[in-house]
């Protein structure tokens, strides 16, 4: 059973859907002892991260993620949830965040105008270090991304892959332990998406 | 490098997808679901699905038909014709949709666009615009007006203007569609895209007016758009996806290789 973590911080929708189209059998909560119990929590989100922390700190949600994340269960972040699961936000002038991962989030910043922001479509998604994470999807695959800020992970290692985007490389999937993180949306990325979140279902959390 | 994207569009009606050249003479092609997934396996990027006749008809999007779309397909799709509120919104995001796509609701209630971005965030917020050529470049200093209602109506808004409004509002993405392009499938309105795509910081979807691989090649090298919609070239089964995409590659544009 996988626990999808609900703090209104954008659409579970299209998350719960691929699971079910995987046949993994999910449950959405918003519930801190639920979360903490959690065999296997997938942490999603899209929006602002001041108001994500908030949420999350009005939930009493903050610290059962921690204590899931710290049982070593395998723990996934999407999106905003991969932001936000680093130690500190340069979002809305600076919002601590919940530290799962040591680093920050940086906003995308470019001279040319011609660079959009958001990033939004496909990119290639470049691997750094070998993840059961990655099984059967080719390297440099495309997966769909949208987003404004990016995560930056202060430990090398726990950058697993990396995407090129404006002229820029970022960090697109993390890794520490049992907490793997993408900065793409896997269940909006078709087949290889859908892939991933079928190698995160059965993964046991070891590297 | 971030890809340029394919979207095929389809227009539904009566629970059926159907082509006509601006708005008229529909032709019945098939079942939304089963044309979706096809294209899906054929390797498009996204979808977009306009209910055109629910705001004729005064009645609220098809919510069953976006569930079973989510239900049956894993990547982007936006969702347009029939929203008139925030609660409409949110119906078609809960349903799965990844974006809402909004027209004439926009040049009626702007202030749509900014609550929308608000509660939902910006990246669901398309706005959909219908330019048509105007000679007066006094009124319309952009050389184009914005029409809504299916082209019935103009609207006196510049569509440059209106494109930079929605911007600052909270679009997160405008979808740029000729009324003169529009179901001739001789191209894409290269002039007007580039204009709109060069003076916002959104990305601008190019529409109307596809009808070959090199059309959708001129519309990204020429006119920098960030995605390219197509329809009828798909629909009649003249080209397929992977066709289009042969024909970015060998001009080399970036496309998603591998679904």
């Amino acid at each position: 059973m996988i626990t999808i973590v609900d703090y209104k911080a954008g659409n579970l929708t299209s998350v719960r859907l691929a699971f079910e189209h995987l046949g993994v059998p999910v449950r959405v909560t918003d519930e801190p002892a639920q979360v903490r119990d959690a065999e296997r929590v997938v942490f999603p989100g899209v929006g602002a991260a001041a108001s994500a922390m908030a949420t999350l700190g009005s939930f009493r949600l903050v610290e059962a993620l921690r204590a899931v994340a710290g049982r070593g269960v395998p723990f996934l972040g999407i999106c905003l949830g991969t932001q936000i699961i680093l130690e500190r936000s340069e979002e809305d002038g600076g919002v601590p965040c919940i530290g799962l991962i040591r680093g920050r989030v940086r906003r995308f910043e470019f001279d040319n105008p011609r660079i959009k922001i958001p990033q939004m479509g496909w990119n290639a998604v470049r691997r750094l270090r070998p993840h059961p994470l990655f099984e059967g999807i080719p390297d440099a695959s495309e997966f769909y991304f949208v987003h404004s800020y990016y995560p930056d992970p202060a430990e090398p290692s726990e950058r697993l892959a990396e995407t090129e985007y404006g002229g820029f490389s970022f960090a697109s999937v993390l890794g520490r332990q049992n907490v793997v993180a993408t900065q793409f949306h896997p269940e909006k990325s078709g087949r290889l998406g859908l892939r991933l979140l079928s190698n995160f279902a059965t993964w046991n959390g070891q590297c | 490098m971030l890809t340029k994207r394919i979207i095929p569009c389809l227009d539904i009606r009566n629970k059926r997808v159907t082509k006509g050249v601006k708005f008229q003479n529909n032709v019945e092609l098939g079942d939304p679901v089963t044309m979706a997934a096809g294209y899906c396996a054929d390797g498009c990027d996204e979808l977009v699905f306009y209910d055109i006749t629910a705001s004729a008809e005064r009645r609220p999007i098809d919510i069953e038909m976006v569930k079973e779309v989510a239900r049956a397909i894993h990547i982007p799709f936006a969702v347009g014709g029939g929203i008139s509120t925030v609660q409409d919104m949110s119906r078609v995001l809960l349903a799965g949709a990844e974006k809402i796509s909004v027209n004439s609701l926009a040049v009626m209630n702007p202030a749509i666009i900014a609550e929308g971005a608000r509660a939902f965030g910006r990246q669901c917020i398309v706005l959909g615009m219908d330019p048509v050529r105007a000679g007066d470049l006094v009124r319309f200093p952009s050389g184009y007006e914005v029409t809504i209602r299916g082209f019935r109506e103009r609207t006196g808004l510049d569509a440059l203007a209106w494109a930079k409004r929605a911007e600052e509002l909270g679009a997160g993405e405008i979808v740029v569609n000729s009324v003169d392009a529009d179901g001739t499938r001789r191209g894409f309105e290269l002039a007007l895209t580039r204009l709109i795509s060069e003076a916002v910081r959104i990305p601008v979807v190019a529409s109307g007016g596809a009808g070959s691989p090199a059309h959708v090649v001129e519309v990204f090298r020429d006119a920098h758009a960030d995605a390219a919609i197509v329809a009828g070239m798909i629909h009649t089964g003249e080209y397929t996806i992977q066709a289009i995409k042969a024909a970015m590659t060998e001009a080399g544009i970036p496309v998603r290789r591998v679904w």
